[in-house]
């Protein structure tokens, strides 16, 4: 029998996604991948996975899933949600599936995963068994491409497994991981600040936005003051940059996410740095969005220093003792507990 | 200065972020401007820079998407540059693809309001439609979506003002100077005159988006009767488009 990841409910938007499709943007498709790429690649990292490996992207609600395999390793990252672990009746240890830590799951176990502001990706040891689309896994739900049949999971899919069951490998966490939103989002003006007034370049950086829930995988819509174009809002059609903050007719700013259009013909006020873009597709309706303007070289910095930082996420990595079945290790390290009495250890069963 | 620090054609670097460059030779649609931005592709395709991730061809300027731990802006410009030294501007014929065109009311949703609102009659719009010579200029905006220049003047419109939730894919529609194909179905505001049974955009074939920019493109009359047919065909992946291909 194939192993699977069985959908009993679906969640709000759970799709698969990986690092996108590069190299198709002359035909108009978009690149789409993981609105949070660091989350991803850490997701992967516990479960021994390259980092680029396609996982659920789950946005605040999460699907209760079942393990339809001999057993599977998990692991989620990014926004913390409650996660429920039904276990099933026959299985071996105590288990249970945190943040930031790999958990090896049997047949039958069920996981719940509860509403949560913002996106967590729950990657599988050896990945989902899906066809890549154009050199990706990614879905790009308004194509119907990538993922599983081109659109987001629902209840009753069957989402295979690359592995029938988990490696006996040790069980991991990452120490620390970073994911508190930056006090400002830094931009590069362009390239059409100059389709717009001194008053308006004024109001980006000295004012702040709100995420509106208008918000998707194509652009986060803000609300705040408007933007005065100085002429007209109409440009012919150029291309689109990761993170392009474009401003329609309403004057009201909208930046361009992973699932983008390739051309468009609005003028674009600024471009998030590439850096700053994780932790902008972290952001949840409500959230405050505050602009600073910076140049080239810093951009340039803040991207080499974020590439050593993700390459230093595998020393964060730190084994779980085998016997620490209810990870014990960490509580004792959180001094929340002086000892535990294993309540399994002594059942003669 | 010499001639290869001289920007040629008013061409200028925008920049668009850490990941991407733009290159912009005018803010026009306009077939010479496109015919830069195609050739200044074709250089940067062959010159194969180190860290340059994609190119995207737009009605008058390259977008050039870039790993930014591999190059930096300044260097990429710094490419670049030597590539714009006696650019040609000649418009090359292309592939030229003529497709079949249902201008029937029943899909052409907006035929009869275009002829209203140009002073022609229905069969003179579908006349100056169908005989015009386009060219791709750009496929953006959505999976092998072909935005068409060379719309004969008396046809332009501005957009519809109440625009669709739903065009089908296929729609033949146009607003301002162009002409469009809706890929796949999709909102839009464009004024439907006409639809082909040809897919713009089908995962079977490579590339999977039929035309490209710089193609030449014109659209052949067909009857209900005739779309009903040939549209069924494209669904079941049997309807092969085979452009013609010509000298200038």
């Amino acid at each position: 029998m194939n192993a699977a990841l069985c959908f009993l409910a679906s969640g709000l938007l759970t799709t698969l996604q990986d690092l996108g499709r590069v190299g198709y943007q002359h035909q108009g498709i978009p690149v789409s991948g993981a609105l949070d790429p660091v989350s991803l690649s850490a997701a992967n990292l516990l479960v021994g996975n390259p980092p680029a490996t396609a996982a659920l992207e789950i946005a605040y609600q999460g699907p209760t899933l079942v393990v339809e395999a001999d057993s599977v390793r998990l692991a989620c990252v990014g926004a913390a949600a409650p996660i429920e672990l039904l276990a099933a009746a026959e299985g071996e240890h105590p288990r249970r599936l945190e943040m930031l830590h790999s958990a090896r799951l049997e047949r039958g176990d069920q996981i719940r995963i509860g509403a949560f502001a913002g996106v967590l990706y729950l990657a599988a040891e050896g990945g989902f068994d899906v066809p890549a689309v154009l050199g990706s896994r990614s879905t790009l739900v308004r194509a119907g491409i990538g993922g599983l049949n081109g659109r987001p999971l629902r209840a009753g899919d069957r989402l295979p497994l690359c592995r029938s069951q988990a490696t006996d490998a040790d069980e991991v966490r990452l120490a620390a991981l970073e994911l508190a939103p930056p006090a400002s989002f830094r931009v590069i003006l362009g390239p059409q600040d100059d389709y717009f007034t001194p008053a308006a370049l004024g109001l980006l950086t000295q004012t702040s936005y709100t995420v509106t829930p208008a918000s998707d995988r194509m652009g986060m819509r803000l609300a705040g003051p408007r933007l005065e174009h100085s002429k007209g809002y109409n440009i012919v059609s150029d291309g689109i940059a990761p993170g392009t903050v474009q401003v329609p007719g309403n004057g009201l700013p909208i930046v361009l996410l992973a699932d983008r259009q390739t051309t468009g013909g609005y003028p674009k006020i600024a471009t998030v740095i590439s850096a700053d873009l994780p932790a902008l597709g972290r952001l949840t309706p409500g959230a405050t969005v505050r602009f600073r303007i910076v140049g080239i070289e810093e951009a340039e910095a803040a991207r080499r220093e974020q590439a050593a930082l993700l390459a230093q996420l595998a020393q964060r990595i730190v084994a779980v003792p085998r016997g620490a079945r209810i990870d014990e290790a960490q509580l004792l390290d959180a001094n929340l507990v002086s000892g535990m009495i294993d309540a399994l250890a002594g059942d003669p069963a | 200065m010499t001639a290869a620090d001289h920007l040629p054609q008013r061409a200028k670097f925008l920049t668009a972020g850490d990941t991407a460059l733009v290159v912009e030779f005018g803010d026009r649609v306009d077939e010479h401007l496109s015919a830069l931005v195609l050739a200044l592709a074709r250089r940067v395709e062959a010159a194969a820079i180190a860290g340059v991730v994609e190119t995207v061809p737009t009605f008058r300027s390259l977008m050039v998407h870039y790993d930014p731990l591999a190059v930096s802006n300044a260097e990429l410009q710094a490419r670049i540059k030597p590539l714009l030294s006696k650019l040609a501007g000649t418009v090359s014929a292309g592939r030229h693809w003529r497709l079949p065109a249902c201008y029937d009311p029943k899909l052409g949703l907006d035929l009869a309001e275009v002829a209203e609102r140009t002073g022609l009659s229905e069969a003179e719009v579908v006349a100056r439609h169908s005989t015009a010579p386009f060219r791709v200029y750009m496929v953006g905006f959505l999976p092998g979506f072909a935005y068409l220049g060379g719309l004969p003047a008396a046809l332009e419109l501005p957009r519809r003002e109440n625009p669709r939730l739903k065009v089908e894919a296929g729609s033949i529609a146009i607003a301002m100077a162009m002409s469009v194909i809706y890929s796949i179905d999709s909102p839009g505001g464009w004024n439907v005159l006409a639809r082909t049974p040809v897919a713009l955009w089908d995962l079977r074939r490579a590339p999977a988006a039929l035309v490209s920019a710089g193609d030449r493109v014109s659209f052949a009359p067909i009857s209900l009767a005739e779309y009903e047919e040939l549209a069924g065909k494209a669904r079941a992946g049997e309807l092969r488009m085979t452009p013609h291909t010509q000298d200038a």
